[in-house]
């Protein structure tokens, strides 16, 4: 076992982990953070994306001991105070899901595309949600939300 | 999958990583961003019994300008490299090749050295690292040593880093003003190539003056194509005197057949992509 200390959504947390534990695993099994999901075995789908010391990373691909000292952001960290992260709205807003497997690392992508780049071209949108699979919706509609996010933001 | 359980370190200093590695040595496996190696734990092909972890050794982490070359750490992220203002001015084909690198999750954890070290003949850096003349220090318990590209590169997934010993930096010849271009065939979004080609020219007047070529999974290794490099120096920069130079571009090459495609037609792709990346690299339409 190994201490690890980190914030999660805000929240500081002390665990003792197996080293071989994943950090998603660590968020849903230890914390009950659910909303952070797992699509794949091969680190390629990105439905288990979340924010790692500010940038996204897949949560399947790190271990839970690389996170010690680190502050981590999920799913479930983005609202605050009852208020969706305006990313989250467009979502809503734009229809960008259908069964909604792959939308909490679609935000989680979104928000940091964003932030490195607040007003992407359609391409650039495209590019930067390339390491998220859909199998839903034909991608047009999640391109269509993070376009209206960003004009939120931008305007 | 998880990964069969270890036991895990994080040293914070090369000199106390390289103990850990005498220590367990056959039993241990390096850990840089963990996004080749961690899938290849989680689906058991490995087991180690030991992972050190380089992530907290920060003295290998980052770009510096040492004169006539630059000196990228072995653990610089791709997407530090990919943002690294010393890297797009006087290396710009690392730049090019790591925009096409995997995915934006990928490029925040994998690192530099870790792709070069991981030696997957698919990988994006080998061949521009390759082709740039770069040079590989590896630290070991009797000190580090310098190899060239052309001896760190040994075979599939196998490179001249001993079983005790880490990659610490890759040193980069400068090629300021050279153009570059990195011309990536895959059919998927976030995946490796299926042939890709890494060119850096230097065109004066309309000719070109110099041409360095790597290329990508054209064989168990990535490769420095001197024959194409030779076939274009000195050729005008238009579509058919390239075209026709690139006809070497898979001279000596020994490529893999897979279910992406056969010898044949890789080397069919070598020749097209180097003529894309040459115009591209010079600046003219292709
Ligand atoms: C979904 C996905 C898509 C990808 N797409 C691409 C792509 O398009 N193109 C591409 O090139 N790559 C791609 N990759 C691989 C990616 O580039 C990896 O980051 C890289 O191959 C490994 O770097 P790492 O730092 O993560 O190393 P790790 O996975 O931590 O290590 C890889 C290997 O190198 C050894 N090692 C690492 N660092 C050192 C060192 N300093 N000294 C000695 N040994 C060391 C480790 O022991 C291990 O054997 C992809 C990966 C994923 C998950
Ligand atoms: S579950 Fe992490 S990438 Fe698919
Ligand atoms: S909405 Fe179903 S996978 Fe994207």
């Amino acid at each position: 076992m190994t201490r690890i200390s980190l914030t999660v959504d805000g929240q500081q947390v002390v665990d003792d982990v197996e080293p071989r534990m994943l950090l998603v695993q660590y968020l849903r099994e230890r914390l009950g953070k659910t909303g952070t999901v797992i699509g794949c075995d091969t680190s390629n789908c990105g439905a288990c994306t979340v924010h790692l010391d500010g940038r996204s990373v897949k949560s399947c691909n790190v271990l839970a001991v690389q996170a010690d000292g680190s502050e981590v952001t999920t799913i479930e960290g983005l609202a605050s105070n009852g208020q969706l992260h305006p990313v989250q709205e467009a979502f809503r807003e734009c229809h960008g899901l259908q069964c909604g497997f792959c939308t909490p690392g679609m935000i989680m992508q979104s928000v940091d595309l964003l932030e490195e780049n607040p007003d992407p071209t359609e391409q650039e949108i495209r590019l930067g949600l390339e390491g998220n699979l859909c199998r839903c919706t034909g991608y047009h509609n999640i391109v269509r939300s993070v376009q209206a996010a960003a004009k939120g933001a931008t305007s | 999958m998880i990964p069969a359980p270890f036991s895990y370190v994080a040293p914070t200093s090369v000199d106390e990583a390289l103990a850990a590695l005498a220590e367990h040595g056959d039993d241990a496996k390096i850990l840089a961003g963990g996004q080749s190696l961690l899938p290849v734990l989680r689906m058991r092909l490995n087991a180690p019994e030991w992972v050190i972890d380089l992530g907290r050794i920060d003295s290998l982490r980052g770009v510096r300008d040492a004169g006539d070359h630059l000196v990228i750490g072995a653990m610089t992220t791709h997407h530090d490299v990919l943002h690294d203002p010393l890297v797009a001015e006087h290396a710009a084909l690392i730049t090019a090749a790591a925009t096409d690198l995997a995915d934006a999750q990928v490029r925040h954890r994998g690192t530099f050295g870790g792709s070069l070290a991981h030696a997957d003949p698919a990988g994006d850096l080998g061949a521009p690292v390759l082709a740039l003349g770069a040079s590989f220090v590896i630290a070991g318990p009797s000190g580090t040593r310098t190899v060239p590209g052309t001896e760190f590169f040994v075979d599939l997934f196998e490179t001249a880093i001993g079983d005790d010993e880490i990659l610490t930096e890759v040193h980069v010849p400068k090629h300021t003003g050279w153009g570059a271009h990195y011309e990536k065939f895959v059919r998927v979004a976030h995946q490796w190539p299926i042939v890709a080609v890494a060119a850096a020219v230097r065109v004066e007047g309309g000719t070109i003056e110099h041409a360095r070529i790597g290329l990508t999974n054209m064989g168990s290794t990535p490769l420095r194509a001197t024959a194409v490099e030779e076939a274009l120096t000195g050729q005008p920069l238009t579509a058919d005197a390239v075209r026709a130079a690139a006809q070497h571009a898979a001279d000596g090459a020994n490529p893999p057949s897979d279910l992406n495609g056969d010898a044949s037609y890789r080397s069919h792709l070598a020749c097209v992509l180097t003529a894309r990346a040459v115009l591209a690299a010079g600046g003219a339409d292709g």
